[in-house]
C-alpha cells in the first residue's frame, strides 16, 4: 500500500463537538499530549445547532433548585432506566461546568440582578437552562474553541477515523484519512476518547447534520465495545415540516419555554388529554391556568399556577402530535401548529428566539411573530451508545472512552431538553481526565499491527475498484426511507422484522457501491464509507428494539403498548460476537437507598 | 424544463477549473444547498462542497452565487430569474481545493494569535443584559467567512500578513469590550492585526448573514480606542514625558 502517515500521542479525541473540545482540554491541561481530530472544520460540530439552553441547577432564578431536583427530574424523563450514578455526577456537576465556560468567557443570558438567566424547559421543574437566546450551542462551541486554540491541542480538521485498533485488549489508536487528499493516517495512542455524536442521518426526517452517521457507535462495536440502550432514538417533537428543503429543521423547544403552545387544525390544545400517568397532576389543567403560568414567568414572578402541558417530555409530545396528524387533525404538510404570536410580542419573540424568527422568515415565508408554525416530529437525538463507566466514561474495552451523544446510559429511555450540552461538559471533562490519567500511567505505546492498517486502506478503496454498483446517494436515502417507515416514532415487531430484511438487502447492495472521480475531497467516496457505519448501528437499534418488548419513553411498540416493570430493570446490550450481532439483556445496577428516596419526592 | 433549474458550478482544484452546467428539478422552498446536493445525487457523487447544519447557523456553505457572496443554505432559489442558469463559485479570497471548496486554514492561524479571554479575578462574575447585549452581538459570529472573503484588503490587496480582517476584529471587539475580562490587546489591534488598514467600506457588515454590525459596532470603536491611546497628543506627550 502507499505509505501513510504515522503520529503518536497520549490521547486521541475523537470529535470536536462539545464533548470532544471539553475532553481535549480535559486531556491537555492534564499534561497528556493531545490530538483533536474532526470530520468538518473545527467550530462546525452539530453542538452549534443546539438552541435552548444547558440544564445545570445553579438557582438563580427559583432558590428552590438543587442537584437533587435535577436527577429527579432526569431520572424521571428517562423512566428510570438510566444509569443512576451518570445522573447523579451530572446533576451535581453540571453547575460548575457551566460556571467554568462562563470563567472561559461565555457570556449568557442574563438575571435582573446580573446572574445567568435560566429558562424553563420540557421535563425540568424550575427554570434550569443558561441560555443565549437560541444560540446557546454556538456560544458553547465558540467558547470552548477559543479556549482549546491555546493548550497545545494538535487539531486534525476535516479527518475522519474508520478503524480503532485493539492490542493485547486495549484501544491502541485509530485509522484515518484526510478529506482533503484523501490520504491514509495511523494514530498511534494510549488511550482513545470517542466524541463522534448521534446517529440520525439513519433517518429520512432529521435535524441532525450530515456528521451525524454514527461512527463512533460503529467504531467502538467493531473493536468489542458494548453499546447500551440502542432502541432509545429521540424523536424532538418540532421539526419544522414545511417546505419540503427544510423538514426537520430543528424548532427549539425554547419556544414553548417562552410560552408557544400546540394547536390542532381544529384550534385545540390537544397537549391538555396527553398527560401522563408519571407526571398526574403537575401541570396546568386550562388554559386559563396555563396562561397564568406565562404571564407570571414573563414577569419574572414565581409562578403559582401549574406549567402548560406543551412542557411535557419530548417522548410524550412527539407522540401526541404524531397522533393529531394521524387521526386527521393536522396542520396543511402533515403537522400541528405551533403559536407563540398570540402569547407574546414581536419584540420578545424577535429578542429571545432570533434564529427562529430568522430561519421561519428566510426559509419558509412565515413570520412567527404574526402566524403559528408548522411543526412534526424529527429525529433528533441518540440516547443509547457505547457503555461506559459512571466515573471514568471508560467502555468495555479498555483504553476506549466515550463522552456526549455517543456515550449511552446517562439519559435512559428519553432526554430532557438541555441535559444534552451539560452531559457534554460534565461527561466530556471527565473522559479527557481519566484518558490522560490512564495515558501518562503507560509507559510505552501499545503496538499496531501493519497487515490491520493494510486491511483499513484496502477496505477503504475498495469503492473505486467497482465498476458495476450503485450510487451511495441512492442507497442512503433508501436506507433513510426505510429506517423511518419501520423503526420511527412507533414500532412493532412485525415492522421490525422487516427492517432486518430490509438491512440485509440494503448490506448486500452497499458490497457494490460504486464511486467515480478522483481520492480528492470526494464527498461520494466518504458517504460510501459512512454507510457501513449507519448499517451496523441501524441493526443495533433495531435489534434492540425487537427485544424489548414494552413501550418506555422514546421506545413505543403498539404490540406491547404499556410499560413494563420486568423490562424497567434491564438494559439491553449489544456486542459484537460473531454474526450477526449479539443482543442480551443485563439487569441495572441498585440504586442506593437515598437516591431511591430522592425519586419520591416532587 | 420550466421546473429545473440549470445550475453553472466550479468544477476543478488549485490547478484551474470551469463552470459546468448541471439540470436538476426544482421543489417549493428550494434553497441553493439543495440544488447542489441534487447535483451530488444525480450527476457528480464527486462534487466537493462543505455545510452542515443547513439552517443558517454554522457558516459551512459559504460561496460566490451569481458572485455575490452566500450562505447556500440561506439562499432560496426562488430569489432568482427563473429562466436563467444560476452560478456558483467557491470564495474568491481564499485558494481553491477543489470544487466549491477552499482552504480557509488562514483564518484559524490567526485566531490562535489573539490572546484568550483573561476573567477578572475575585469578583462574582455579574453583569447586566445591557453589558452582555454589546458583546453578545459580536458572539453571534458563525465563523462564514464571507465577510474575510469581501474584505478590498485582503481580496484585492492580499494583506494577510498585516490584516486580520473583519472576522477577527470582531471577535476582538467582543473580546475588548467583555465585561469581565482584563487582558489589553490593543498594542496587538494596533500593530500586528493591522486595524489601521480598513478603510470603513463597510462591505463586510453587508454581506454578513448575522446582521452583525461589523464596522459600526466593532471596527470604528475599536479604531477609536487605538487612537485614543496611541494617537492622542496630549496622552502621547505624557508618554514622552515619562519616558515609556
Amino acid at each position: 500500500m502507499d505509505k501513510y502517515e504515522t503520529h503518536a500521542y497520549d490521547v486521541v479525541v475523537v470529535g470536536a463537538g462539545g464533548a470532544g473540545l471539553r475532553a481535549a482540554i480535559e486531556s491537555s491541561a492534564r499534561g497528556a499530549k493531545t490530538a483533536l481530530v474532526c470530520k468538518s472544520l473545527l467550530g462546525k460540530a452539530h453542538t452549534v445547532m443546539a438552541e435552548g439552553g444547558i440544564a445545570a441547577a445553579l438557582a438563580n432564578n427559583e432558590p428552590r433548585d438543587n442537584w437533587q431536583v435535577h436527577f429527579r427530574d432526569t431520572m424521571k424523563g428517562g423512566k428510570f432506566l438510566n444509569q443512576w450514578r451518570m445522573a447523579e455526577l451530572h446533576a451535581k456537576e453540571a453547575p460548575e461546568r457551566v460556571r467554568e465556560l462562563e470563567s472561559w468567557g461565555a457570556v449568557f443570558d442574563r438575571t435582573k440582578d446580573g446572574a445567568i438567566l435560566q429558562r424553563n424547559f420540557g421535563g425540568h421543574t424550575y427554570p434550569r437552562l443558561a441560555h443565549v437566546g437560541d444560540r446557546t450551542g454556538l456560544e458553547m462551541i465558540r467558547t470552548l474553541q477559543d479556549r482549546g486554540v491555546h493548550q497545545g491541542i494538535d487539531v486534525y480538521m476535516e479527518c475522519t477515523v474508520r478503524r480503532v485498533f485493539v492490542a493485547d485488549g486495549r484501544a491502541a489508536g485509530c485509522f484515518a484519512y484526510w478529506r482533503e487528499s484523501g490520504r491514509f493516517i495511523v494514530f498511534r495512542a494510549k488511550a482513545v476518547v470517542l466524541a463522534t455524536g448521534g446517529i440520525g442521518r439513519c433517518w429520512e426526517i432529521s435535524s441532525n447534520s450530515w456528521e451525524y452517521t454514527g461512527d463512533g457507535h460503529a467504531l467502538a462495536y467493531w473493536a468489542g465495545a458494548d453499546l447500551i440502550d440502542m432502541e432509545f432514538v429521540q424523536f424532538h417533537p418540532t421539526g419544522m415540516v414545511w417546505p419540503p428543503s427544510v423538514r426537520g429543521t430543528l424548532i427549539t423547544e425554547g419556544v414553548r419555554g417562552e410560552g408557544g403552545v400546540l394547536k390542532n387544525s381544529q384550534g385545540q390544545r390537544f397537549m391538555f388529554d396527553c398527560v401522563p400517568e408519571l407526571y398526574a397532576g403537575e401541570f396546568a389543567e386550562t388554559e386559563e391556568e396555563s396562561n397564568r403560568w406565562v404571564q407570571d414567568v414573563i414577569a419574572g414572578r414565581r409562578p403559582e399556577a401549574r406549567r402548560p402541558p406543551e412542557l411535557l417530555t419530548r417522548d410524550v409530545v412527539a407522540r401526541a402530535i404524531r397522533r393529531e396528524v394521524r387521526e386527521g387533525r393536522g396542520s396543511p404538510h402533515g403537522g400541528v401548529l405551533l403559536d407563540i404570536a398570540s402569547y407574546r410580542t414581536p419584540e420578545a419573540i424577535k429578542k429571545k428566539l432570533p434564529g427562529m424568527y430568522h430561519q421561519f422568515k428566510e426559509l419558509a415565508d412565515v413570520d412567527i411573530t404574526a402566524e403559528p408554525m408548522e411543526v412534526g416530529p424529527t429525529c433528533h437525538y441518540m440516547m443509547g451508545g457505547v457503555r461506559v463507566d459512571a466515573e471514568t466514561q471508560e467502555s468495555t474495552l479498555p483504553g476506549l472512552y466515550a463522552a456526549g451523544e455517543v456515550a449511552g446510559g446517562m439519559h435512559g429511555a428519553n432526554r430532557l431538553g438541555g441535559n444534552s450540552l451539560s452531559d457534554l461538559l460534565v461527561f466530556g471533562k471527565r473522559a479527557g481526565e481519566f484518558a490522560a490519567h490512564e495515558a501518562r500511567g503507560r509507559p510505552s505505546l501499545p503496538a499496531i499491527n501493519e497487515d490491520e492498517v493494510a486491511a483499513a486502506a484496502r477496505q477503504a478503496l475498495a469503492p473505486f475498484e467497482r465498476t458495476d454498483g450503485e450510487n451511495p446517494y441512492a442507497l442512503h436515502e433508501d436506507l433513510r426511507r426505510m429506517m423511518h417507515k419501520y423503526v420511527g416514532i412507533v414500532r412493532n415487531e412485525e415492522d421490525l422484522k422487516i427492517a432486518l430484511d430490509e438491512l440485509g438487502n440494503l448490506r448486500e447492495r452497499a458490497r457494490h457501491v460504486k464511486v467515480g472521480g478522483t481520492i480528492q475531497y470526494n464527498p461520494g467516496w466518504h458517504l460510501a464509507l459512512d454507510l457501513a457505519n449507519m448499517l451496523d448501528t441501524s441493526e443495533a437499534v433495531t435489534r434492540a428494539a425487537l427485544v424489548r418488548q414494552e413501550s418506555r419513553g422514546a421506545h413505543t411498540r403498539d404490540d406491547f403498548p404499556d410499560s413494563d416493570a420486568t423490562w424497567g430493570k434491564q438494559n439491553v446490550i449489544v456486542r459484537k460476537k460473531g454474526e450477526p450481532m449479539s443482543v442480551a439483556t443485563e439487569p441495572l445496577s441498585e440504586m442506593p437507598a437515598e437516591l431511591k428516596q430522592l425519586l419520591k419526592g416532587g | 424544463m420550466a421546473d429545473d433549474v440549470v445550475l453553472k458550478l466550479y468544477r476543478g482544484d488549485a490547478a484551474g477549473g470551469e463552470l459546468v452546467d448541471y439540470e436538476v428539478p426544482r421543489a417549493p422552498g428550494m434553497v441553493v444547498l439543495d440544488a447542489v446536493h441534487s447535483v451530488q445525487a444525480m450527476h457528480a457523487p464527486d462534487l466537493a462542497v462543505r455545510w452542515n447544519c443547513k439552517a443558517g447557523r454554522c457558516g459551512s456553505c459559504g460561496a460566490e452565487v451569481n458572485g455575490r457572496p452566500r450562505l447556500m443554505c440561506m439562499d432560496r432559489l426562488d430569489k432568482y430569474p427563473p429562466d436563467e442558469p444560476i452560478s456558483v463559485r467557491p470564495m474568491r479570497t481564499f485558494p481553491v481545493v477543489k470544487d466549491l471548496v477552499c482552504d480557509v486554514s488562514w483564518n484559524f492561524e490567526v485566531n490562535k494569535r489573539i490572546p484568550p479571554f483573561q476573567m477578572r479575578e475575585g469578583v462574582e462574575p455579574r453583569f447586566s443584559q445591557a453589558e452582555a447585549d454589546r458583546v453578545q452581538e459580536f458572539r453571534k459570529c458563525i465563523e462564514c467567512f464571507l465577510c474575510q472573503n469581501v474584505c478590498h484588503v485582503l481580496r484585492e490587496h492580499h494583506e494577510q500578513e498585516q490584516f486580520c480582517g473583519p472576522r477577527f476584529l470582531v471577535r476582538l471587539a467582543g473580546l475588548e469590550m467583555h465585561p469581565l475580562d482584563t487582558a489589553d490587546r490593543l498594542p496587538l489591534i494596533h500593530k500586528q492585526f493591522g486595524i489601521g488598514l480598513c478603510n470603513i467600506t463597510k462591505c463586510c457588515t453587508e454581506v454578513c448573514p448575522e446582521s452583525i454590525a461589523i464596522t459600526d459596532n466593532a471596527i470604528i470603536p475599536l479604531k477609536e480606542r487605538v487612537v485614543d491611546r496611541f494617537y492622542d497628543p496630549v496622552k502621547k506627550l505624557f508618554r514622552v514625558l515619562r519616558g515609556r
